[in-house]
């Protein structure tokens, strides 16, 4: 999995390529973490080249946007999720959790 | 009967996807259903690594697939320590962001995904048997 970061004016843009299961979410968690340690969370995560994400990824994504959304200062949004992705978040509920977006420029304009 | 021995490590995920990906094209499966038994082993054998092997990256998990009309079964067997999936309560989806928890997750995408899923165990060796069915295409 590789995982790179984009600092914006109003939000952050973390695009993931890969696989992530147990033994990447930690990586993606890092990554998540460094942008929340530093006091930003209005995060986008573009999905499109993410191959595969297991409920160890799940668990990453859900608590980012727990620490985001605390105190109404941020929140994580996704972008651009390929079909199968989308059907395994939905299937576990977090279509309803996340806005989800068609393209990272309407992610952007969001923020 | 393929059989494959993986080890008992979260850097073998990707391997063990390679596998049973191959395994289920060759079974027939389509679309969203081998991702769907992608996603069904994965997260049994992340349920081994953490839970049956305690995360200490030792042992084994052998895995092995069967083809016939009914579409593919898959095997998964481990020496760790055994799995009690009446422990674990579903997860709850409809609540708000605050109440969700964060586990539990996996054995649901296994049981949703999957049209068997079976935990038994030999001696000392857990089996988990998963079967996912082929579509048949109506004319």
């Amino acid at each position: 999995m590789e995982i790179s970061s984009t600092q914006f004016k109003h939000c952050d843009l973390v695009k993931i390529v890969g696989r992530v299961d147990s033994s990447t979410a930690p990586q993606m968690a890092e990554a998540l973490n460094a942008i929340m340690d530093a006091g930003r969370y209005k995060i986008i995560i573009d999905f499109s080249g993410v191959e595969f994400i297991s409920s160890a990824g799940l668990r990453v994504l859900v608590n980012a946007q727990k620490t985001c959304r605390r105190y109404n200062r941020g929140e994580v949004v996704l972008a651009k999720i390929p079909q199968n992705i989308y059907a395994a978040l939905d299937l576990a509920g977090f279509t309803t959790l996340f806005q989800i977006f068609d393209e990272v420029i309407t992610a952007v304009g969001y923020f | 009967m393929p059989t494959k021995t993986f080890p008992g490590r979260y850097s073998s995920l990707a391997d063990i996807a390679i596998f049973i990906r191959q395994a289920a094209e060759e079974a027939g499966l389509e679309g969203f259903a081998i991702y769907a038994v992608e996603t069904a082993v994965d997260e049994a054998c992340s349920n081994i690594i953490e839970h049956g092997y305690q995360g200490q990256e030792t042992g084994e998990i052998r895995c092995t697939t069967l083809t016939d009309a009914k579409g593919l079964t898959i095997i998964l067997e481990d020496r760790g320590r055994p799995f009690d999936p009446s422990s674990v309560p579903d997860p709850q989806l409809d609540v708000t962001l605050d109440e969700r928890q964060a586990h539990g997750l996996g054995l649901f995408f296994m049981r949703q995904l999957m049209d068997e899923v079976t935990f038994s165990t030999r001696g000392p060796v857990n089996v988990l048997t998963m079967l996912k069915h082929k579509e048949h295409k109506t004319e």
